[in-house]
């Protein structure tokens, strides 16, 4: 038996106490019999069973979107690259275990030295892998520590600064970025913490976020989801099944940028407040009018259907376009960028209230994309000027970060690529 | 911040470990004998699965076969990385033992393919009541004969490395050159005791490739490099004091650790790995080609772990003490033949065919001395 998985361990845990109540021997005899089958689920449905951790793409891109998120970003402070190099394959370690189920740690929450703090924080024991993913990134910041310059991919320049946006810098940028996405949001807190655990010293988490219920499909497979405006959200996702399309708009090609990047892709991260107690009442016709689709079964205001292609050329009695010309739908339609698509993967957010009893809410916006200044730039200029929805909403946070290919295996680590 | 909840946790624990120590012996009534029982390890290039994660105190034998695509490593770690066991170079395809004696305590048994990075670790608990191999009274005047042997080496290591940091200082350059393979004997002569503290080793020993990205490259190669290719050490005080630091520091864990025989029998075959990898390659001291004084050395150490080991081996293993004592002469006979002056003939001195024929005498010493551990945890 080699690692010893939290769902044995718990069984393990109800077997010690049990013990222990009777006179304490063969408490760890459970744990040698690899956990008291008893207290094993036997379901294995796959929102609890784990994602592969290598592969040639980091994984929680396209991983069908789980439900959860615990997004983090963190500054450097350590001035030395070997201690950095040295994290990231301590997390690298980390990532690999908790990804498939285990403790952050070898020796878990109660297997270690009882005069020693555990190695994993324990909220997690008993807990399923939950298709937790861990992906990482790296934000331009990073490029200006460690005579990384010269390595700086163009395409993670930083965002230019578009209309209306009223970013707080406490909660922007970061040079390294974490996504834990996962179906129990306890997985993924606990992989984030145990992750910020082994950086005190190197790095300083800059700021946190949590999201629930995933805003957008990234599989054919899923429905689409809805934002807290109700509306059916990434109908025209990048989807893992678009094979061709991911490769032109998604991973990163020979050629594009420093080879560290091939395989890799970018990511712009945008926290989106979302004034949702005047959204509340605007009449529905507003609203649909403004997304430029029907809010019950997300059609555009051309179609019946969902997945029906927008006719942005249609034209109602009036004479005025179906599909408004300030409509979301059309400012953000391919067909005016030049066919440039995003792989969208946002959750929803609530952090409480703001103290004048509204909502602190909205979208926290991910888009993963082979280069943000042909793909999520212009199409944000196109919504940044003239979007009708922006009187409903405030971009509070912004980042851009690189994130590398896949590991190969055991041997290879976060980062290996950049800094080898 | 201990709380009553704390505190029954603690309890609990306690239970458990009283639980262990009573079902692992019982479990394990073969005794100590626990060489004969071995512990299988998987390892892939993402997978390192070992057998059991419990443990009786005492010696075991881990067989590591590596299944992936990458050679792989495995280790077995005490706290703070403490190696108490290694093999390295395990090619795809091969299997290798590897015999280790643990006291009780927490360990990782942990495998490295691509032998980068923090490996994928298992948890190893060994309980039991352990028997210390040096119980054997034999065992323990081996162990105390061979670190009378580290201490010897070691005080005039300090001496040598003094005076070659003190000339690289100085920019002595050709005396500092005189010097290099001089100091190195003393450190290859005991190196598999240094190899325990794995931090320390890479910092005294690193080739330039062995260097993690975002490491600085110190030691002695690295000054080796600035004396035979740059020709100018103006630069290496810094240096040449944390070469001598590092020497300090590694002499005084060395004495003061505690060695299990297994560990000597161990030590003299990954000397003679060294020699197999590293010497006849000509890649450990590929500026100055001085390797044939590190062969020497490594053959020396190697020879007096065993030497250590001897009334025990005569005593349980007559005839593999006659093969040893066979080959080791043969390998010395075939060193002794490029010897030149004091000292020993440059690696590029040497022809295809003289290398061919140390290679084949270094191959027929370690496969005997590779049963010597075995023999020792019996």
């Amino acid at each position: 038996m080699s690692g010893i998985s939290r769902r044995k361990l718990f069984g393990l845990g109800a077997a010690g106490v049990a013990a222990a109540g009777a006179v304490g021997a063969g408490a760890l005899a459970g744990r040698s019999l690899g956990g008291d089958s008893a207290t094993v689920t036997s379901d294995e449905s796959s929102a609890s069973a784990p994602v592969p951790f290598y592969g040639a793409h980091q994984a929680g891109i396209t991983t069908p979107a789980q439900d959860r998120l615990h997004f983090v970003a963190l500054d450097v402070t350590t001035e030395k690259k070997a201690e950095l190099v040295e994290l990231l394959q301590e997390w690298t370690a980390a990532a690999a275990r908790m990804t498939q189920g285990k403790d952050a740690g070898t020796f878990g929450a109660v297997g270690g030295d009882p005069e020693a703090p555990p190695d994993d924080t324990g909220e997690a024991l008993g807990l399923p892998a939950s298709g937790l993913t861990l992906t990482i990134g790296f934000g331009p910041s990073l490029f200006d520590k460690f005579e990384l310059a010269d390595r700086r991919p163009s395409s993670l320049a930083d965002l230019p600064a578009f209309p209306g946006d009223a970013l707080i810098p406490e909660i922007s940028g970061g040079d390294i970025c974490i996504q834990a996405c996962a179906h129990d949001p306890q997985v993924a807190v606990h992989a984030i913490r145990n992750l910020a655990r082994l950086g005190f010293g190197k790095v300083a988490v800059r700021y946190s976020q949590l999201g629930f219920g995933r805003t957008s499909s990234t599989s054919r497979a899923q429905a689409t989801p809805r934002n807290l405006m109700g509306f059916k959200d990434g109908t025209a996702n990048l989807k893992l099944e678009d094979t061709e399309m991911l490769r032109e708009h998604l991973w990163a090609a020979p050629g594009d940028g420093p080879a560290w990047m091939d395989g890799g892709t970018y990511l712009v991260t945008r926290k989106i407040r979302m004034h949702i107690e005047t959204w509340d009442r605007a009449p529905l016709s507003e609203q649909e009018a403004i997304f430029g689709r029907d809010k019950g079964v997300g059609a555009p205001l051309t179609g019946r259907d969902e997945f029906d292609e927008p006719d942005l050329a249609k034209t109602g009695s009036d004479g005025k376009p179906v599909i408004a010309d300030d409509s979301h739908v059309r400012l953000a339609h391919p067909s005016l960028h030049g066919g440039a698509r995003i792989l969208r993967r946002g959750y929803n957010y609530v952090d409480g209230s703001d103290g004048l009893g509204r909502l602190d809410a909205g979208l926290f916006f991910m888009a993963y994309q082979r280069d943000p200044h042909k793909q999520f730039v212009p199409i944000q200029q196109a919504l940044a000027a003239k979007d009708s929805l922006n009187e409903y909403i405030k971009h509070v946070s912004s980042g851009i970060f690189a994130c590398p290919p896949g590991l190969a295996d055991a041997g290879d680590y976060w980062g290996n690529s950049l800094f080898a | 911040m201990r709380t009553p909840i704390t505190a029954a946790v603690a309890v609990l624990a306690l239970g458990g470990l009283t639980g262990l120590t009573a079902c692992s012996s019982s479990e394990t009534s073969s005794g100590t004998d626990g060489a004969d029982k071995k512990i299988a390890v998987a390892a892939t290039d993402t997978e390192c699965k070992v057998a059991t994660a419990d443990l009786a105190a005492g010696t075991s034998t881990f067989t590591v076969t590596n299944n992936g695509s990458k050679v792989t490593e495995f280790y077995v770690y005490a706290a703070g990385d403490r190696v108490m066991g290694e093999v390295e170079n395990i090619v795809p395809g091969l299997t290798r033992d590897m015999v280790v004696e643990l006291p009780p305590g927490m360990y990782e048994a942990t495998c490295k393919p691509g032998m980068t990075g923090k490996g994928i670790r298992n948890p190893l608990k060994v309980s039991g009541e352990h028997k210390p191999l040096t119980d054997d009274a034999q065992l323990a005047e081996a162990v105390a004969g061979y670190k009378r042997y580290v201490k010897s080496q070691s005080d005039v290591l300090l001496v040598k490395t003094k005076e070659f940091a003190d000339a690289v200082k100085a920019g002595d350059i050709d005396k500092a050159k005189q010097l290099y393979p001089v100091a190195r004997t003393y450190w290859e002569r005991i190196e598999p005791v240094a190899e325990i503290f794995g931090d320390l080793d890479p910092a005294i020993d690193a080739r330039e490739n062995d260097v993690a990205e975002g490491e600085e490259w110190t030691g002695f190669h690295r000054i080796e490099k600035d004396l035979w290719v740059k020709k100018n050490v103006s630069g290496d005080g810094p240096l040449a004091d944390k070469l001598m630091a590092d020497v300090t520091t590694i002499v005084e864990k060395a004495n003061a650790t505690e060695l299990s025989p297994v560990q000597l029998a161990n030590g003299a075959k990954e000397l003679l790995d060294e020699v197999a990898t590293g010497k006849i390659t000509g890649e450990e001291d590929r500026y100055s080609h001085t390797d044939l004084w590190d062969f020497d050395a490594n053959l020396q150490g190697s020879k007096a772990a065993v030497q250590a080991l001897r009334p025990v081996l005569e005593e349980r293993a007559p005839d593999l003490v006659k093969t040893l004592d066979a080959k080791f002469a043969a390998a010395e006979q075939a060193l002794g033949r490029h010897r030149s002056g004091d000292g020993w003939q440059l690696h590029t001195e040497l022809s295809k065919d003289d290398l061919r024929l140390l290679s084949d005498a270094i191959n027929a010493l370690s496969e005997p001395i590779s049963k010597v551990a075995a023999v020792v945890a019996k």
